[in-house]
């Protein structure tokens, strides 16, 4: 067995620290139990670890979690501090304590995306045995990944570029087997939906919350007049930032999630269509050499080798995006049930409010 | 004893091009003795309604009554109606007017003694031609404010720190502007709020679209019919959201400003009181004066004007208490009429707010309905 979690976690001024806890009986291991501090680029590296070796090219490579970002929460909290002259004391408080709650709402999610990360790692037949998994979980010192300097990052950048002009390139060959064809097609198309639906929820979200920072305001003033609807609207505003979160986490998190998963899974066939293409290019170098009479043996191994590398990533590959698909189905289904199931109880909690609230006011003319 | 009136648009543009007006139906039903019949409908426009403001503030605010004002001339919102514009901010404009100029009308007539004024009854009930004789309004938008703030010519005019017998009107002077402030400031918020129940609207609206394009691709058919419902789910919702936005603007946001103005009306009877006062003490002196030019003439020993002296004083022992008994009148006046509004105002507020939390209730139980209808289907995905 083999299972890691998150145990712990450490915000300092612009990294976090996330302390990586293993249980295994794997006879790799020194020890059963162990663990390690690790921060968000040793995670990268190890990702990229994965995408950069040959012997996982058949596989759906885990998406690398999210760099923690704490700016936009920072800076409200900043913005916060240099307004405190110009409110009450008790708006301060109100207003500190809801933005620090949501600062922790942050950092949770980013302690759970490093999580969910490493389980998909550890649950992956293969991966699992990856050399570099386990230095990344045991080896106690730090991994001396730096981040990727400006020169590399432009060097990815470009390698993106010429990916996605090779993957129009590849998409283009015919492919023999109808499976691929398919899933190919139907991942594009919900690639590009799943990125416009997450920036959809994100953006309505936000006017959600906006709206609960409003109406809190809103009830400050309105003590003057009855101080009880000026309570019911504090209430009812909890709510609905509690239903904003609600919906970020069930809804906006998972599409986001799969908007990732997605993209890894186009790699993957992307990998496979290059391998294909580069199987198809060797058979006709071998045509050629085999026609001229020249260097036939070596046109015969390259052709070997291009057709075992292409066998071997259909193969994984079917399989994953088998699973990938049966993983994404149950996760949409989990979260949908949830995220009903919580509006319901926000809906009901709003209404028992109002409800109290009316017969108070409607008892006493 | 009761008097209502109903304002229905009866026509939304009369008349041509830029002089195009909008023509309501005033239905009135009363059980008043003064009026011939029990119900009676009339036709007005909104410079009738201007110009009944007009009449009202120039007989009464001085006696102290708080005369109700109207809602304010907008050429910008007239323009875009009267050009065609067939935008929803049009509409909205339409309705906001004729449910304005109905409160205000309501308000009219439902002060006592304001009912009294003959103008008020010709207004409600005069049927013909009315709109070409007494009450044309042709007051620019800087007219129209200057005759609003007529009734309310500053205090700070007065240099005079007014000797104040009775403590209560200090009070409640500064529980007006108080009051005027925080209305003021709510008021801004309830904008607000109803501009980001607008947004939070339209960003449902796209995310609902986009949900349901997510189903049509979906290959897994519970999965895709369970993101297709999220999205009707979310359109409904969707529409929701509009009408509460509507509901907090209509409701609440109008409320705020009809007594935002009515507040400007309360300070302005205040300073008419003032101004009685002003013109007693004034008399006081004038009276002051007399009598000590009396004393210089009996000094100086000129009977011959001593008579002209005499009679002066008389004159201003007269408008002294004349003047005294008005300022007195006018204070009694203040103090019933603000009592009054006090009173109305709670329970317009009350009202109002009853009125718009059970809104706020019927959203949420629609809202429990659309989820509980989606939840079984979400359960269905496999």
């Amino acid at each position: 067995i083999l299972i890691v979690d998150i145990s712990d976690a450490l915000s300092e001024r612009d990294k976090v620290k996330f302390t990586v806890h293993t249980k295994s009986t794997l006879p790799n291991f020194k020890q059963n139990e162990f663990s390690v501090v690790r921060q968000h680029e040793e995670f990268i590296w190890l990702h990229d670890s994965f995408v950069e070796n040959e012997e996982y090219a058949g596989y759906i490579i885990p998406p690398a979690p999210p760099r923690p970002d704490f700016d936009a929460s920072r800076e409200k909290l900043q913005k916060l501090g240099e307004g405190e002259g110009s409110m009450t004391k008790e708006e301060f408080t109100k207003m500190k304590q809801e933005l620090e709650a949501e600062y922790l709402a942050i950092f949770k999610k980013t302690v759970a995306m490093h999580e969910v990360f490493l389980c998909r790692v550890a649950a992956h037949p293969v991966l699992r045995k990856d050399l570099n998994f386990h230095v990344f979980l045991e080896y106690n010192q730090d991994l001396s990944v730096r981040g990727k300097n400006k020169k590399e990052k432009l060097e990815d950048f470009f390698k993106n570029v010429v990916k996605s002009a090779d993957g129009v390139l590849v998409a283009g060959v015919k492919d023999v087997d109808d499976f691929f064809e398919h899933e190919k097609t139907f991942l594009l198309e919900y690639h590009n939906r799943v990125k416009e639906a997450s920036a959809k929820s994100d953006r309505k979200i936000r006017s959600h919350k906006s709206k609960s920072v409003n109406g809190f305001l809103f009830c400050s003033l309105l003590n003057r007049f009855f101080l009880k609807v000026s309570e019911l609207f504090e209430k009812t505003r909890k709510i609905e930032a509690r239903v904003a979160a609600d919906e970020d986490l069930k809804l906006a998190d998972l599409l986001k999630y799969y908007l990732r998963e997605s993209q890894a899974a186009k790699d993957l066939l992307y990998r496979r269509g290059r391998a294909l293409v580069d199987y198809e290019n060797a058979n006709k170098a071998l045509d050629k050499a085999r026609a001229k009479n020249k260097d036939v043996l070596q046109a015969e191994t390259t052709q070997q080798v291009c057709c075992q590398k292409f066998e071997k990533i259909s193969e994984s590959a079917k399989q994953e995006l088998i699973d990938f698909k049966t993983r994404r189905v149950a996760a949409f289904r989990k979260n949908l049930v949830e995220l009903a199931e919580l509006e319901l109880k926000h809906a009901k909690g709003n209404l028992q409010l109002l409800q109290s609230c009316l017969g108070v006011l409607k008892g006493d003319t | 004893m009761f008097c209502s009136c109903e304002l229905i648009l009866f026509l939304l543009l009369t008349g041509d091009g830029m002089n195009a007006y909008m023509a309501y139906k005033v239905s009135t039903q009363t059980s008043l003795t003064m009026f011939r019949s029990k119900t009676f409908t009339v036709r007005r426009r909104f410079s009738d309604f201007l110009g009944l403001y007009e009449k009202l503030s120039e007989k009464h605010s001085q006696n102290g009554y708080i005369v109700p004002p109207p809602p304010e001339k907008s050429i910008l919102g007239m323009t875009k109606v009267k050009v065609g514009k067939e935008d929803p901010s049009s509409a909205e404009f339409v309705e906001r007017r004729r449910a304005a100029l109905e409160r205000y009308l309501q308000r009219v007539v439902s002060h006592p003694s304001l009912l009294q004024d003959p103008d008020v009854r010709d207004f409600a009930a005069c049927i013909d031609n009315y709109v070409l004789c007494l009450f044309v309004c042709a007051l620019s938008g800087a007219g129209f404010l200057k005759m609003l703030n007529k009734a309310t010519d500053a205090v700070s005019k007065m240099t005079i720190k007014m000797n104040e017998q009775d403590v209560w009107f200090d009070e409640k002077i500064q529980d007006v502007e108080n009051e005027e402030q925080h209305m003021r400031k709510l008021h801004v918020m309830v904008e607000s709020l109803v501009n980001h129940r607008k947004e939070l609207s339209g960003n449902t609206a796209v995310f609902a679209k986009s949900v349901a394009m997510l189903g049509s691709s979906e290959d897994n058919t519970a999965l895709s019919r369970a993101l297709s419902q999220l999205a009707e789910v979310e359109d409904r919702i969707e529409q929701l959201h509009q009408e509460q936005a509507s509901n907090d603007f209509f409701t609440f946001s109008e409320l705020l400003a009809d007594y935002i103005r009515l507040l400007g009306a309360v300070k302005g009877c205040f300073d008419q009181r003032m101004k009685a006062w002003q013109r007693w003490q004034d008399a006081e002196n004038m009276l002051q004066k007399k009598r000590e030019a009396e004393a210089k003439l009996l000094w100086a020993n000129k009977p011959d004007k001593l008579q002209q002296a005499k009679d002066e004083i008389a004159e201003w022992e007269a408008k002294v208490t004349q003047y005294e008994r008005e300022f007195e009148r006018i204070s009694a006046t203040v103090r019933k009429e603000v009592i009054r509004f006090d009173k109305e105002k709670a329970r317009d507020f009350k009202r109002q707010i009853v009125k718009y939390l059970e809104s706020l209730l019927n959203s949420q139980q629609q809202l429990i309905k659309y989820w509980e209808a989606f939840l079984p289907e979400a359960k269905a995905i496999a």
